[in-house]
């Protein structure tokens, strides 16, 4: 069962100058001018908003843009046969993997690895460029967005492992091994920057302009 | 510098959207959402502190075996192999993608043990009805395990892994498999019967002299 928390008071913690801590959530007021604080219950510095919020989730993402071109231009995995040697990308991988009974997890691998991970990185940039203009349409949509950037992320570590335990099994050498190639590496990466911008971002930040009108609407 | 708590207890901060607003009593197994943002704020648990301990217990039995016994194994043409969780990491360092082993060893082992390990001392330590400050450290903590622990994809990744290979070779499925399978419900179970409010209230304050144990009168307040 669901209740609604009862609004009581229309205002958000930094407007009434409190803040409500991110760990335990214990509501505190800082010091008097003070913009920073502990939490007097489990230590964790607080302020008002993420220090350096859009920065620093600005940086984790446009490192993350720039890993997605290797991680989808260079190999990921070596097989090595008596034949010779062969290399694919992830999408050879997705290519490889369809088939009349295996195109759901080919279908799969294309989400996480292609799909995912682009759209994480677009979601989260026009949640920044929103959030820095100010606006103060469709906030429950974009914290919605938000949420799903966060469920989502971590999904795309799939290929990573797909990679890992089928270069571990197939070691039979010298009939077939398979090993990880470069491209794995920036791929890892895009996924770990991406979860690391979900992180720096603040999404208080989308309510802000909306809040500091005189109206504030629960 | 500490700041100076607010003493009422029902009041709360919706975390996503900064809106402050008071918690209405909830029945057990009742939640309750950011009106405005529709932020889950709370949810109660019923008996939380047992079933989290008795999940948790579940999840370090099933994360030892799931460690030492292998996960994947194969035969083609007279030749066997087999992996556990840890031979994959092994392979990507000595194949030179020392990186990416590291962040492997991290997504399923160290993080998967330390997300156990931290909840089993946090639901021990919190058992007396004033918690060590120690518990709170530990708290403060435990959501970074939870976000780097990624036992349910890597079981997706090893699925099709499994399928991919079984165009070459046959593919045995090892009891690791079947043990990782039944770990990813029981760390899902572990979370949802966790009532962190609860150990909250229990913990003894960081800052010295503003108040010892909250546990007085104010958390039965909030959660009867």
């Amino acid at each position: 069962m669901s209740t609604g928390a009862a609004a009581e008071t229309y205002s958000t913690a930094m407007r009434q100058g409190l803040h409500g801590c991110g760990v335990c959530g214990l509501i505190s007021r800082p010091a008097p001018g003070a913009e920073e604080g502990r939490c007097p219950r489990c230590d964790e510095e607080l302020a008002f908003r993420k220090r350096a919020s859009i920065q620093r989730t600005w940086a984790y993402l446009l490192s993350a843009a720039i890993c997605y071109v290797p991680a989808n231009l260079l190999p990921v995995l070596t097989t090595t046969t008596a034949t010779g040697t062969d290399s694919d990308t992830i999408l050879q991988g997705v290519v490889l993997l369809w088939s009349p009974t295996g195109w759901p997890l080919s279908l799969i691998v294309l989400v996480a690895s292609i799909m995912i991970p682009s759209a994480k990185i677009l979601a989260l940039a026009y949640l920044l460029v929103t959030a820095r203009r100010g606006s103060i349409k469709n906030n429950r949509q974009r914290v919605r967005l938000y949420r799903m950037v966060e469920f989502i992320g971590r999904w795309s570590m799939v290929d990573v492992f797909v990679d890992t335990f089928t270069a571990a099994l197939i070691q039979l050498q010298p009939l077939m091994s398979v090993s990880p190639a470069p491209g794995l590496l920036f791929f890892a990466a895009v996924v770990v920057l991406t979860m690391l911008a979900v992180e720096s971002f603040d999404p208080r930040l989308i309510w802000d302009a909306a809040s500091s009108g005189e109206q504030v609407h629960a | 510098m500490y700041n100076r708590p607010i003493v009422d207890d029902s009041l709360t901060v919706c975390p996503h959207c900064d809106l402050l607003q008071r918690l209405p009593d909830l029945p057990p197994g009742g939640s309750a959402r950011c009106p405005r943002c529709n932020k889950e704020l709370w949810r109660r648990r019923d008996d939380s502190l047992n079933r989290t301990l008795a999940f948790s217990l579940a999840a370090a039995v099933l994360y030892i075996i799931a460690n030492v016994v292998p996960m994947l194994g194969l035969t083609i043409v007279g030749r066997a192999a087999s992996t556990t969780v840890l031979g994959g990491v092994e392979t990507l360092w000595q194949d030179g993608q020392e990186i990416v082993a590291v962040l492997v060893m991290i997504t399923v082992i160290i993080a998967p043990a330390l997300q156990i390990g931290l909840m089993l001392a946090i639901v021990l330590g919190a058992w007396r009805t004033s918690a060590p400050r120690w518990v709170g450290t530990l708290m403060r903590h435990h959501p970074t395990t939870r976000t780097w622990s990624m036992i349910e994809v890597m079981m997706l990744g090893v699925l099709i892994a499994l399928v991919k290979i079984a165009d070459y070779a046959t593919v045995i499925p090892g009891v690791a498999l079947f043990i990782l399978g039944a770990l990813v419900f029981v760390l899902a179970a572990m979370q949802a019967s966790f009532d962190p409010r609860e150990v909250w209230d229990k913990i003894e304050w960081a800052a010295d002299g503003v108040r010892h144990t909250a546990g007085d009168g104010r958390a039965s307040g909030a959660a009867s």
